[in-house]
């Protein structure tokens, strides 16, 4: 009946578009199948049990990643832990206590501008300030690392805030409770799901993180405790990955490979994470 | 309320405010670094020489640090990754947003997150093993590290952040409108491409504009499928971009060639922060519009 | 109250926890051997560390891959014990006060894609290929393909000892600057007509190494002298400061016979 009606031009822009978009799905999903199965196949035979239980030794000529899986475990506990009262603090501010929409603007602002620098940008600058005063090591990069996922986190928390009820804070402090105890009590509970997804994609972000640590984090792969760990120089696994693509040795190669398909796997696992914890929280706030 | 719970109040009321200024205290943190570190260089190079110059010879015996191959470099390597990237982005987004079927939708959009989650440098990687060698068999150059790897690497680079940010702007658009369109004859293609996509069209300027400034600050895949040699840009020549020009000779950098790597990374924050008021530009006509 | 008291208690803790990580950052140890510099000495370096190591149970030794122009300003700047460098000090460089010290010599192979029927070159040759005064394969023995030449990035003490050697200093037509060892060898495996140049203990089956002047590059060749185009690897020291009692033990096995071994092991030659 409708088809009486449409001109032969219509039709054909129809079509063009329908064209155009199964091409341009096909390729975007064709690019990541490719991508995924390419690292896959050359990387999984390789990833073994001694590859991921022991250290790298020049003398037996062996790869092993265990430092670089703690040095990337170390990383990321360390920027979270810094970067989550940081990001989280400045959420609050924003959401409950800035009273000057010029300062909210300028923080806000800020922070898209520092979502926005590139990560050799990061790096640079972490050399600078961090890795020149107290030498390249983990810490100096899980504080390059804060700086950069302090927009992230600030983001989730304060999108995760503004969910929050207004008439929970209006009830609280009609029962008078003083400000910090509102914040305390019912905003900050709130924000849990916020700060939850924040640690995700900051902890993915990290995951793939190679130019900013360059400069600033080192490359050893030695293994070392949390703290000494933090202390000296280490790679993390994309630092390690970079490291064997560059300079192969004997079993680089194949090293680069078995380290690529694990962190596409974590990636995965990630993902799922992140939309998992999204739904979970969904749920809990539609009851 | 007594003396003393003010006292705290007020003294929370100001450990908050000093952690939201955290993040202003970074930008001019890393601001203030970045032009400290890059003046002097600039200063006796001379500024035109230095932007303007066309020959980069960092550890000549008289060495010369022109960039404009290395801004030209990063200008056309972004707009062909736009323009390769934006219309399959644009249209995947539409498809996303609009006829997915809810499994299919899922699928493809975690395959494109996935995208989003692979380190740069096995995105340099395959190029290096797939795209390079791929490039020289089909145009019969003789060498396939050229700006046109770097381009189509970063086309599929930047493809996540804008089928995301488009998805997402044109699930906002108002059912009314596409409602409105439809009753008056349209089809439904037609609606989203000639009713929906217009209506977002602030939220995919936005998209297009994150992706330009993930395109533009890639280091590391870049580094290993663009030949890294400082010519002028062209399609199937080996190039040099700001961000591989830092990165690839700091490490061994020394004296005044080292200042001039700060330089650069000057001059490309100062792109960035052009893109980024680009951005805000564009996110504040959508609130407003 | 006390609720308060116990935040308070826990935030003076993290404040202490961070505080005493970035002390740990720069404290060195008595016990620690920190090195810091080229790339390229990775597989020697590692190796030494690694049976120094074993040697000596209560040292722990570090090295960090930074590039030798990094490890010879961290020397400089008190951030490591011993800078490895794998080009010769600059004279500015000695006349700040360091010290180098030549623990080995590493061969650069010129490298071909394996299919490529030339086999040997002369070093004249390669200057020629270098500079762009040949630029088809079949002026030099090979096949009609246009040449297309590989090298390192501006600094890497790689290329420093290649270009020098040939009296190529910058007149090279580069068609990619790639900035390592392993980006190199994998550039020319994939393209026939490639031609490039990596460290010779890094050299796998995927490229072909080869002769310069019918010599071969060998631990042989490398030690005697007639394969030319050669590096050191070099210890960088302050001249005018005492190393430290770790640092000192490591540099007297490294530079000492015992070490040789390790260090032919890892594909290079010792200088003593």
């Amino acid at each position: 009946m409708q088809s009486n009606w449409i001109t032969t031009k219509r039709k054909g822009y129809i079509g063009l578009m329908r064209g155009l978009m199964a091409l341009s799905t096909a390729l975007t999903c064709g690019t990541a199948l490719f991508l995924i199965g390419y690292v896959l196949i050359k990387g999984l035979p390789s990833i073994t049990w001694e590859l991921l239980s022991t250290k790298p030794s020049y003398l037996a000529g062996t790869i092993g990643i265990l430092p670089d899986i703690l040095n990337t475990v170390y990383i990321i506990v360390a920027t979270l832990l810094i970067v989550l009262p940081l990001g989280v603090g400045a959420a609050i501010y924003l959401t409950e206590y800035a009273s000057s929409q010029r300062l909210v603007t300028v923080i806000e602002y800020a922070a898209e501008t520092l979502s926005g620098i590139p990560s050799i940008i990061f790096g640079l600058v972490g050399m600078l300030i961090f890795a020149n005063s107290f030498g390249s090591c983990l810490l100096a990069g899980a504080l390059t690392l804060v700086i950069m996922n302090l927009p992230t986190v600030m983001r989730t928390a304060q999108e995760s805030l503004k969910t929050v009820p207004q008439s929970y804070r209006e009830g609280a402090f009609g029962l008078g409770a003083g400000k910090w105890r509102v914040v305390r009590t019912v905003v900050l509970p709130g924000c849990v799901d916020g700060v939850i997804t924040g640690c995700i994609l900051s902890a993915g972000r990290i995951l793939g993180e190679s130019a900013a640590l360059l400069f600033t984090a080192g490359f050893a792969h030695v293994l070392n405790g949390f703290l000494s760990g933090l202390g000296s120089p280490g790679a993390t696994l994309t630092v390690a990955l970079y490291l064997y693509t560059k300079e192969p040795g004997p079993g680089g190669a194949q090293a680069s490979f078995a380290i690529a398909a694990i962190l596409m796997a974590l990636t995965l696992t990630i993902n799922f994470a992140a939309v998992l914890v999204g739904r979970i929280f969904k749920k809990r706030r539609a009851l | 309320m007594g003396k003393h719970q003010r006292f705290i109040e007020n003294l929370i009321h100001g450990i908050f405010l000093f952690l939201g200024l955290v993040t202003v205290g970074c930008v001019l943190l890393i601001t203030v670094y970045l032009i400290l570190s890059g003046i002097p260089a600039i200063r006796q190079i001379g500024l035109l020489d230095f932007l303007l110059g066309d020959t980069w010879e960092s550890t000549a015996k008289e060495p010369s640090f022109g960039i404009l191959p290395f801004i030209l470099t990063s200008i056309y390597g972004t707009a062909g990754a736009i323009l390769f990237g934006v219309p399959v982005g644009f249209f995947t987004a539409v498809y996303l947003a609009k006829l997915a079927p809810p499994k299919v939708k899922a699928v493809v959009e975690s395959a494109v997150s996935l995208l989003a989650g692979i380190p740069s440098v096995v995105y340099g990687l395959v190029g290096m093993l797939v795209l390079v060698p791929g490039i020289r068999q089909l145009f019969h150059v003789p060498d396939g590290a050229s700006l046109l790897a770097a381009i189509i690497v970063l086309a599929i680079m930047i493809l996540p952040s804008i089928i995301k940010v488009s998805v997402t702007a044109l699930e906002a658009v108002p059912q009314e409108y596409e409602d409105a369109s439809l009753a008056l004859g349209a089809t439904p293609i037609e609606t989203y491409f000639r009713v929906s996509a217009p209506a977002a069209k602030s939220g995919i300027a936005a998209a297009v504009v994150l992706g330009v400034g993930r395109a533009i600050g890639e280091a590391m895949a870049v580094m290993m499928v663009s030949g890294n040699v400082p010519n002028m840009p062209s399609l199937f020549q080996s190039v040099r971009f700001l961000t591989t020009a830092v990165a690839s000779e700091m490490a061994y950098s020394s004296g005044l060639q080292r200042q001039a790597l700060f330089s650069i990374a000057l001059v490309l924050y100062l792109f960035v922060l052009l893109l980024n008021a680009a951005l805000n530009f564009f996110l504040k006509r959508k609130k407003e519009g | 109250m006390k609720k308060k008291t116990q935040k308070l208690i826990g935030l003076v803790m993290a404040v202490a926890v961070v505080a005493s990580m970035l002390a740990g950052c720069s404290q060195k140890l008595s016990g620690t051997v920190a090195t810091d510099g080229s790339t390229s000495m990775e597989n020697v370096i590692g190796a030494l560390g690694e049976a120094f190591m074993e040697q000596n149970d209560g040292v722990t030794f570090t090295y960090n891959p930074t590039g030798s122009g990094s490890g010879i300003k961290a020397v400089q700047e008190g951030r490591c014990d011993i800078g490895l460098s794998s080009r010769n000090l600059k004279d500015e460089e000695t006349a700040s006060g360091l010290t180098a010290t030549v623990l080995a010599y590493d061969g650069i192979a010129v490298i071909v894609h394996p299919d490529n029927p030339v086999a040997d070159l002369d070093v004249e040759t390669i200057a020629k290929l270098y500079t762009g005064e040949i630029t088809n394969w079949k002026d030099a023995g090979g096949s009609d393909a246009a040449v297309v030449l590989i090298g390192r990035e501006a600094g890497s003490g790689t290329r420093d000892g290649f270009e020098s050697i040939t009296g190529t200093e910058d007149a090279c037509q580069y068609r990619q600057e790639l900035t390592s060892t392993g980006d190199v060898i994998t550039a020319v495996s994939q393209n026939p007509d490639a031609i490039g140049y990596a460290s010779l203990a890094s050299v796998s089956d995927s490229v072909k190494a080869l002769t310069v002047g019918g010599v071969a590059p060998t631990e042989d060749t490398v030690k005697d002298g007639s394969y030319v185009i050669q590096r050191p690897f070099v210890l960088v020291t302050k001249t005018d400061a005492k190393l430290s009692e770790a640092a000192q033990a490591f540099f007297d096995f490294a530079t000492s016979a015992d070490a040789s071994d390790f260090i032919s092991k890892a594909g290079a030659v010792a200088a003593n």
